[in-house]
């Protein structure tokens, strides 16, 4: 990976409140990460975390009202896309920045075939002329490892299994060979002998693409088995963030450590109890004015409970490149967390 | 530990539900959706048997036509002494108490309209004669069991978030007190760190009360941590029941081998073993390949293995395995 490389995207203190008359929802609360190309940067958080919506504000996807991105910005190749005009983000989208959904079957128009809904972006946004897009649609499902892939352009997508339905998700998502690929969720969907096959293939794409990709979702094993860096979310804040291998080997945030314990293994000991995270997520009905773990914590003290703590770097490199956690056990010197 | 005498609680011998289709005008029956199609299995009293395998390989078919959910096509069911697909309303009725399910989805499966209380208290109402009082004791004995606050009692399963709208599942299930539960995908629609509760929940209840357990999954992990014993499903039909860690540590069915190796394990170092990638999809089950259901995808595929569907056969003590590679014991 060229790590020295300039930021793809990069995303400071982004905030999303949902403004409905029951109330106030601060969904993403001062949420930053950077993308380098090539990258890809692994998402989790349970469902509530704002894992979703934090990339569905990057690019104007969320109905407003009742969302409100608030705060922060959004660089993509040194323009802020929280600034732009409707027109100019609808340039972006599908084109500098492709998105993969969960669910393979509600993202796919049911009454268009597969190669007009493959088309449809080359035309709009690389001004290819039909004829082209045919060819380059064809090109683009066998990319994807849709065999017979100039009939199969005539299908509709119930004719389609959910893993093909994916793969067709992803030719689209690719189309307009995107800097950034955003998959929210792609194989939650999936059988895991399908799921396997879906990862392989991104693997392949990425060593004939290049593209940087956010891979957002619920399953430590997928990103473990994919990702070159994690950023572990919880109510609505980044708890922690760094390369893959460093922060399974040494996570430093109570709640990763405790989220990679409760998951049983596939292999060596069994543990007779499963070490369960007592108590729920939390609502986030308010700004937090606390660590919003430190309900469920098993180390929180006086100061979890009357200070959100900021994220802070736990070797020397800049916040976003190394490994950093958000969390008062390395307020005070870094050692300490040894105790925890 | 489990006894080898003892008679098992739960006999399955050749269990088929078949779904008609029915097509044309006429709505003529023009074939059969065979979604579990010879299935054979016992579970013995106080074990949990896994039942694992992909969507639409069976499984919580299985689930629901032993507790006759569904009306069985073929086959025997014997849970505690009686057959179950032979019992008249009245006396299956009667047995109802000793075999109940936990669902999958709390969400639907508890009624928005009544209140804890009422859910967990139905099944007394239905089957019991208890007065008021005793009923409320029943039920605050029940909440208690399950962690459940008593004070919630007369609030409505929306104020509940899932972790405990599946806890109030299993309250209802355990009202009657029942010897043997099937556990329908419980945990699917929870989230990571709420599962481990909920299966902790339902062990320190196996061990307090003496429960059997079906334990319909697709989390492989989990079922490791679960089970007792694992059988694998695929297409209708079981490939592989194995004791569990016999199964995790060396799957005899091709299908069983290639199931493991697709689950991604929470472990970047790369020490996984290589992965076997299955190619093309699942068959539909209305319309099954010849010989044996896995021979498309299969990466070991044999000649023979397109012509003559495997039996399940006896592949080493207490392993059962539908194979023409295995030889048997």
């Amino acid at each position: 990976m060229p790590d020295r490389a300039k930021p793809v995207l990069e995303v400071r203190g982004l905030k999303t409140v949902f403004r409905t008359r029951g109330g106030h929802v601060h969904a993403v609360n001062d949420v930053s990460f950077t993308l380098r190309p090539g990258e890809l940067l692994g998402v989790v958080g349970e469902s509530g975390s704002g894992k979703s919506v934090t990339m569905m504000s990057l690019i104007g996807l969320l109905p407003s009202p009742p969302a409100d991105v608030c705060g922060g910005e959004v660089l993509l190749g040194g323009v802020d896309l929280l600034k732009a005009s409707p027109e100019e983000l609808r340039r972006v989208r599908g084109a500098r920045i492709g998105f993969v959904f969960q669910d393979p079957m509600t993202s796919l128009n049911p009454v268009f075939t597969v190669g007009n809904q493959i088309m449809e972006p080359l035309m709009h946004h690389m001004g290819l002329s039909k004829a082209q897009a045919v060819e380059r649609a064809v090109e683009l499902l066998e990319l994807v490892g849709i065999p017979d892939a100039r009939k199969r352009l005539k299908a509709y997508p119930h004719q389609f299994s959910g893993g093909m339905r994916q793969r067709v998700m992803i030719a689209i998502a690719l189309a307009c060979d995107p800097e950034v690929l955003i998959a929210d969720e792609p194989t939650t969907a999936l059988d895991v002998t399908i799921q396997a096959q879906i990862l392989e293939l991104v693997k392949e794409l990425r060593q004939k693409l290049g593209m940087a990709i956010i891979w957002i979702t619920h399953d430590l094993g997928v990103i473990a088995g994919i990702a070159d860096r994690i950023m572990v979310m919880y109510g609505g804040q980044v708890a922690e963030q760094g390369p893959v291998r460093e922060v399974f080997a040494q996570p430093q945030h109570p709640y990763t450590r405790a989220l990679l314990r409760t998951i049983p293994k596939l292999h060596g000991p069994r543990s007779a109890k499963l070490e369960a995270i007592e108590g729920q997520p939390p609502i986030l009905t308010a700004p937090p004015a606390a660590c919003p773990f430190a309900p469920r914590c098993a180390h929180a003290f006086d100061r979890c409970r009357a200070e959100n703590p900021a994220r802070r770097s736990i070797d020397a490199r800049t916040l976003g490149e190394g490994h950093d956690v958000a969390c008062h056990w390395h307020a005070p010197a870094p050692q300490e967390a040894a105790h925890a | 530990m489990l006894d080898a005498t003892m008679a098992p609680l739960v006999e399955v011998k050749n269990l088929k539900m078949y779904f008609p289709i029915h097509s044309g005008l006429l709505r003529r029956h023009t074939g059969d959706v065979k979604a579990v199609d010879d299935v054979s299995f016992h579970i013995m009293p106080g074990e949990t048997l896994g039942l694992v395998g992909e969507s639409g390989c069976g499984k919580s078919t299985v689930g629901r036509a032993i507790l006759r959910l569904y009306e069985p096509t073929a086959g025997s069911v014997r849970i505690d002494g009686d057959e179950i697909p032979a019992l008249a309303p009245h006396a299956l009725r009667k047995k109802r108490p000793t075999m109940q399910m936990v669902f999958q989805d709390p969400q639907a499966s508890l009624n928005p309209r009544m209140t804890v209380a009422d859910i967990i208290g139905e099944p007394l109402e239905e089957h019991t004669t208890l007065s008021r009082d005793q009923k409320l004791a029943r039920i605050y004995e029940l909440m208690d069991q399950v962690g459940l606050n008593r004070a919630f009692a007369n609030r409505y399963p929306y104020a509940f978030s899932g972790g405990q709208r599946q806890r109030i599942g299993i309250a209802r299930a355990l009202a009657l007190n029942p010897k043997f539960i099937v556990c329908d995908e419980p945990i699917a629609a929870l989230d990571v760190s709420i599962q481990a509760q909920v299966v902790n929940l339902l062990e320190d209840l196996q061990d307090r009360l003496g429960l059997t357990y079906l334990f319909i999954s697709h989390d492989l992990s989990m079922v490791r941590h679960i089970a007792d014993r694992v059988a694998v499903m695929y297409l209708g039909q079981i490939a592989e029941i194995s004791p569990r860690d016999a199964l995790y540590a060396q799957p005899l069915h091709p299908y069983a081998e290639a199931l493991l190796s697709a689950v991604p394990e929470a472990d970047p170092s790369g020490a996984q073993k290589q992965r076997i990638i299955l190619k093309g999809d699942v068959p539909s089950p209305a319309n099954p390949p010849k010989g044996c259901n896995f021979c498309t995808r299969c990466p070991r595929v044999m000649p023979v293995c397109r012509e003559v569907e495997p039996k399940l056969i006896e592949a080493a003590p207490g392993r059962q395995v539908a194979c023409h590679l295995i030889n048997p014991l």
